[in-house]
């Protein structure tokens, strides 16, 4: 039994469970549904839950644990003398794996028989080609020892997940019992059915949390591998970004990041008066009209993947600037460029800033502009000293996700600046930034040891850390000045 | 109810500061009022009165040209401030609410410290030459909003930190401070506890030694404390106008009598 159908057969459990503790409630109920406690449906969904959620968690566990107790007891028999040289423990427990799902396949496919494999001791040879015949294509030559585990890894398998479907639907079937024998009128089924609720809601935002968690200890385990192997004194001070895939490379992280803030302070330049201009246009100038339509037009600009900003740099912006800004003015004569970059990577965010600037600025109570008007104070008086001043928590806080989003991006800067790593005030030359010698220290035949790979973590965090420093002071500005004006 | 009358409330003939003849305002399709004329005098607290709905607070509205900021909004007729049409082509509405100043239902001070508050109004007005020119009228002020003693020591604390009594007389204190001919208040006590309902009332008697002041209210005591004159709205029509101590005691109307009364509103 598989554990697929293994769960399906726990559902439809569940779902059983639940009309049979309904209708078992109304039952007790003596049929008129003011006596129970709860509405039935409530009972229903005790029953349901109590015969799903312990039988699912049972077989979760399971699942995670099986794989780990086989391998425990496998691994015992391989010999020092079958690991290869140059190979390891894990690289025959892979072959094990394999062999034994070739077997399972073949079994499957009718090539073997359970008795052939049982007889299949002494001559190994044929295995290779009828595991070939199914697909299973087996490194080396098959061993006696590592054929004799992956029998032995098969035959657990066998047992454990037969043991599995038997505890599982068992657990599911206890559970349904034991909710039903607890139905009675005054059993608090919407109670219990609410907490059940609670627990998941906890559940899926534990997921969230659980993953950032996740997501920082793998970026940091790596990393800390990485300033084992190259010293984070070089890494962080040195202005030299050289990587050698033979060895002995430079790898100063000061010319990525200097090019990841130039770029996103020319974005920042570019779409912060852009999109709050819009903003304040869309929210206190236009008709109604207008705003049914330039605001979502506004907003589409966010919808266009970033690899077509990218194209757009590339054919379009880049070529223009170096033609009409460069060339003349004597700066230099590349077509990939900071400026490129920058000025396309602030298009992107114009509709960032002025969504949710418009958002903000729409918050603003009208009490606040009466108010004003009321003092014979015109529009635009109005708005610079007291709408934008209300809002200005808002702002901050949609200039800083802005922010974070400009450092984070890859794709428009790959296409738009250049791959240069340089330090440079030249806003026409080409540089590069963090994510994009992120992508390229990993794409490629690369090992994972080597720390011209291994950087590529170190940068990430570094990058994380910058982003999530920028996310927590917005979060910060927005959360110390949001209710002012209340 | 005639106990809480004052006898000052009789007063002589004053002098005309607004007069509006045959208004009528329509929000798109409504009619929200109809054919009202009012003479409302200088010097003198006038009050409006009426169930919810009936366009008291509209009324107010058209005469500083509030309404102006809301679209579907469409005013008929003629107001006259000292003799000249508020509605005139000539007029810039930013220029007449400097004149007619407003407070409204809910304190609405801005999120900005109480001194930048009061000086808002003067600041776009240029009415002070320079920083202690500036101090002076901040202080004059918020003396006329009669919370310069509350808040003298923390001119610099945001208006909002206030409560709400004190934020509605800081509302006040800023709209005097532009100096306004006439002062129209929504319904300034809708929001107040009793004791800070007291002293608005306190200070409305105070600002009709120099100004014109039109204030709706739900309280019909309140109408009776504070004004001399009384105007009665129902269903967008202007029922009855006079003085406070005869609409109260002696309505000519029998809608009047019904509301004053308690059998409609």
């Amino acid at each position: 039994m598989s554990a697929g159908l293994i769960i399906l057969v726990v559902l439809l459990i569940a779902c059983a469970g639940f009309f049979v503790g309904r209708s078992r409630a109304i039952a007790t109920a003596g049929g008129d549904i003011r006596n129970l406690h709860s509405r039935p449906n409530y009972y229903g969904l005790t029953v349901a839950l109590f015969s799903a959620a312990p039988a699912l968690m049972i077989a979760v566990l399971w699942l995670l644990l099986q794989p780990l107790y086989i391998e425990g007891q496998v691994s015992e028999m391989i010999a020092p003398a079958d690991i290869p040289e140059g190979g390891s423990l894990s690289l025959v427990m892979t072959d094990v794996r394999r062999i034994a799902d070739g077997l399972d396949v073949a079994v499957d496919a009718g090539t073997l028989t359970e008795d052939r494999i049982e007889d299949m001791r002494a001559d190994l040879s044929d295995l290779r080609t009828r595991l070939g015949e199914v697909g299973i294509a087996v490194a080396s030559e098959v061993r006696q020892n590592v054929f004799m585990a992956a029998k032995t890894y098969r035959e657990l398998a066998a047992k454990l997940r037969l043991a599995m479907a038997v505890i599982v639907i068992g657990a599911s079937l206890a559970g349904a019992a034991f909710s039903l024998l607890r139905i009675n009128p005054d059993y608090r089924a919407r109670n219990v059915s609410e907490h059940a609720i609670k627990a998941l809601l906890i559940l899926s935002s534990s997921v969230a949390i659980l993953t950032t968690v996740g997501i920082i200890f793998s970026l940091l385990f790596e990393t800390l591998h990485f300033f084992r192997l190259y010293p984070a004194k070089d890494f962080f001070f040195s202005s030299i970004w050289n990587p050698q895939f033979q060895g002995g490379s430079d790898l100063g992280i000061l010319p990525l990041l200097w090019g990841t803030l130039y770029v996103s302070f020319v974005a920042l330049i570019f779409a912060v008066p852009i999109g709050l201009l819009a903003a304040v246009y869309l929210s206190e100038y236009a008709s109604k009209h207008v705003r049914s339509f330039a605001k979502p037009a506004i907003e589409i600009l966010a919808g266009i993947p970033t690899i077509v900003y990218g194209l757009f740099a590339l054919i379009t912006v880049g070529p223009l600037l170096r033609d009409y800004f460069a060339e003349p003015l004597g700066l230099g004569n590349s077509s990939s460029s900071v400026l490129t970059a920058g000025v396309v990577l602030g298009i992107m965010l114009i509709p960032f800033v002025s969504s949710l600037s418009d958002d903000v600025i729409n918050a603003v109570p009208q009490a606040m502009r009466d108010g004003s008007y009321g003092l014979g104070a015109t529009k635009s008086e109005t708005i610079k000293q007291v709408i934008l001043p209300a809002a200005l928590p808002g702002i901050v806080g949609a200039v800083l996700l802005a922010a974070s989003r400009a450092i984070g991006e890859t794709m428009i800067v790959v296409m738009g600046a250049g791959a240069a790593a340089k330090l440079s005030l030249n806003p026409f030359e080409a540089m590069t930034t963090i994510t994009v010698k992120i992508v390229s220290q990993l794409t490629g035949d690369t090992e994972f040891a080597s720390p011209e790979t291994l950087v590529a973590f170190a940068l990430g965090l570094s990058l994380f850390v910058v982003t999530l420093g920028l996310n927590v002071l917005a979060l910060y500005i927005v959360r110390k000045y949001r209710e002012q004006y209340e | 109810m005639y106990d809480t009358l004052i006898p000052e409330n009789a007063v002589d003939q004053k002098e005309i500061k607004i007069n509006a003849e045959d208004v009528q305002v329509y929000y798109g399709d409504t009619h929200a009022i109809k054919d009202v004329s009012v003479k409302i005098e200088d010097k003198t607290v006038t009050a409006f009165i009426g169930p919810s709905g009936c366009g008291k607070s509209t009324f107010l509205r058209c005469l500083n040209r509030m309404n102006d900021t809301i679209d579907i909004c469409r005013v008929e007729g003629k107001i006259l401030l000292d003799g000249e049409d508020i509605y005139d082509k000539k007029v810039d509405p930013v220029q007449l609410r400097a004149k007619v100043g407003m407070v409204f239902q809910k304190p609405n001070p801005f999120p900005k410290s109480i001194y930048d508050n009061i000086a808002y109004g003067p600041r776009i007005h240029g009415l002070a030459k320079n920083k202690a020119d500036l101090d002076v009228i901040v202080e004059k002020s918020l003396r006329r909003g009669a919370i310069w003693d509350e808040v003298k020591d923390r001119l610099d604390q945001p208006g909002t930190g206030l409560s709400g009594g004190q934020q509605q007389r800081l509302c006040i204190a800023r709209a005097v401070a532009t100096e306004p001919e006439v002062l129209l208040m929504d319904e300034p006590c809708s929001a107040l506890d009793p004791i800070a309902t007291a002293q608005v009332e306190e200070l409305i008697d105070e600002l009709r030694q120099d100004y014109s002041v039109v204030i709706v209210t739900h309280s019909m005591q309140q109408a009776a404390r504070v004004s001399q004159k009384t105007a009665f709205f129902h269903l967008g029509n202007l029922v009855e106008f006079g003085e406070t101590s005869q609409i109260f005691t002696n309505p000519v109307d029998p809608r009047t009598e019904s509301y004053i009364t308690g059998r409609i509103g």
